[in-house]
């Protein structure tokens, strides 16, 4: 076996593995960690693969900003997860005969598919002569503009609403309004009293 | 042996699997729930560029970074409302989420 079908099946029973520890463990913290590993070996077989920039991505959108998400609202949240874990044993019949069913349908049509493709090219995931990146920043400048914009509203209005929904007002807590400072006045701000000795404000 | 398509195929469609079993186990803990989708959403980005690959297209790759686009912008989205209904009901099951049936 060559050393990429090493890596392939080192990278995938990894990832298989660490996904199933994701959907059953108790504590979500390690759950979060176990998705940091399910992606990191998906990284790993986009590199196998030849699609670099995407392992890449990978690497930073979902390692570095949706787990630390994840692991910043776990640790936020004071939930108690020793009893978030019960049903579990109760759904998990059903959640067996579902996915038993689902991954037969998947082999099934796979299967179809592959006896009806032709004999397996290599893997090639760039226009030769260019690097993985070059070739998707050929495409999605270009053919893939209005997508790549329409995206990109995506995101926006995904953090717009985010604030939105976790924004806000308690009261009695002191904000900076700017106005109203700059346009503080001596008249406003300083009262002169006149003070017998001994006396004291009262 | 060689690796070839069906290889890809098949560790996508196993974490496919996966991430609709963690939907149906995990009815108490919303944000399992939230990583099983991210589990789905990442075997399909899987199936994308093993079949960009093998096929020598790149618009699965172009169509992967979408993917990867809504499930961040979904992550970012559902962690939200996970928070404001935390703050509103002071745990995460989903299992008896009924406040807007009315």
């Amino acid at each position: 076996m060559t050393l990429a079908g090493v890596a392939f099946y080192l990278l995938s029973a990894v990832a298989v593995l660490s996904a199933l520890m994701v959907v059953s463990l108790r504590n979500p913290v390690h759950s979060v960690l176990f998705l940091i590993l399910t992606f990191f070996s998906a990284a790993g077989l986009f590199v196998l693969l030849g699609a670099e920039f995407l392992a890449m991505l990978i690497v930073v959108v979902y390692v570095g900003a949706v787990a630390v998400l994840f692991l910043f609202v776990v640790m936020m949240l004071d939930v108690d997860f020793v009893e978030l874990k019960q049903g579990f044993t109760r759904y998990l019949p059903l959640g067996l005969v579902v996915a038993v069913a689902l991954l037969a349908q998947l082999v099934v049509v796979g299967g179809a598919w592959i006896e009806r493709a032709g004999p397996d090219r290599a893997p090639l995931a760039s226009v030769p002569g260019l690097t993985n990146t070059e070739t998707l920043g050929r495409v999605l400048y270009t053919d893939y503009v209005l997508l790549f914009q329409l995206a990109g509203m995506v995101l926006l209005i995904a953090m717009i609403g985010a604030v939105v929904l976790t924004l806000r007002h308690r009261p009695g807590v002191r904000r900076q309004d700017v106005a109203v400072q700059v346009g503080r006045s001596r008249a406003k701000a300083v009262k002169l009293h006149d003070i017998r000795p001994g006396q004291g404000l009262g | 042996m060689d690796i070839g398509l069906p290889h890809y195929l098949a560790v996508g469609a196993a974490l496919f699997t996966i991430g609709v079993l963690g939907l149906f186990v995990n009815r108490k803990n919303v944000i399992i729930l939230l990583m099983s989708i991210e589990l789905v959403l990442l075997a399909v980005n899987i199936n994308l560029v093993a079949f960009s690959a093998f096929l020598h297209d790149v618009a699965g790759q172009v169509f992967a970074m979408f993917v990867l686009t809504v499930a961040a912008a979904e992550a970012a989205v559902g962690l939200a409302i996970l928070v404001t209904y935390f703050r509103n009901r002071g745990d995460i099951a989903v299992q008896d989420l009924n406040l807007m049936k009315g």
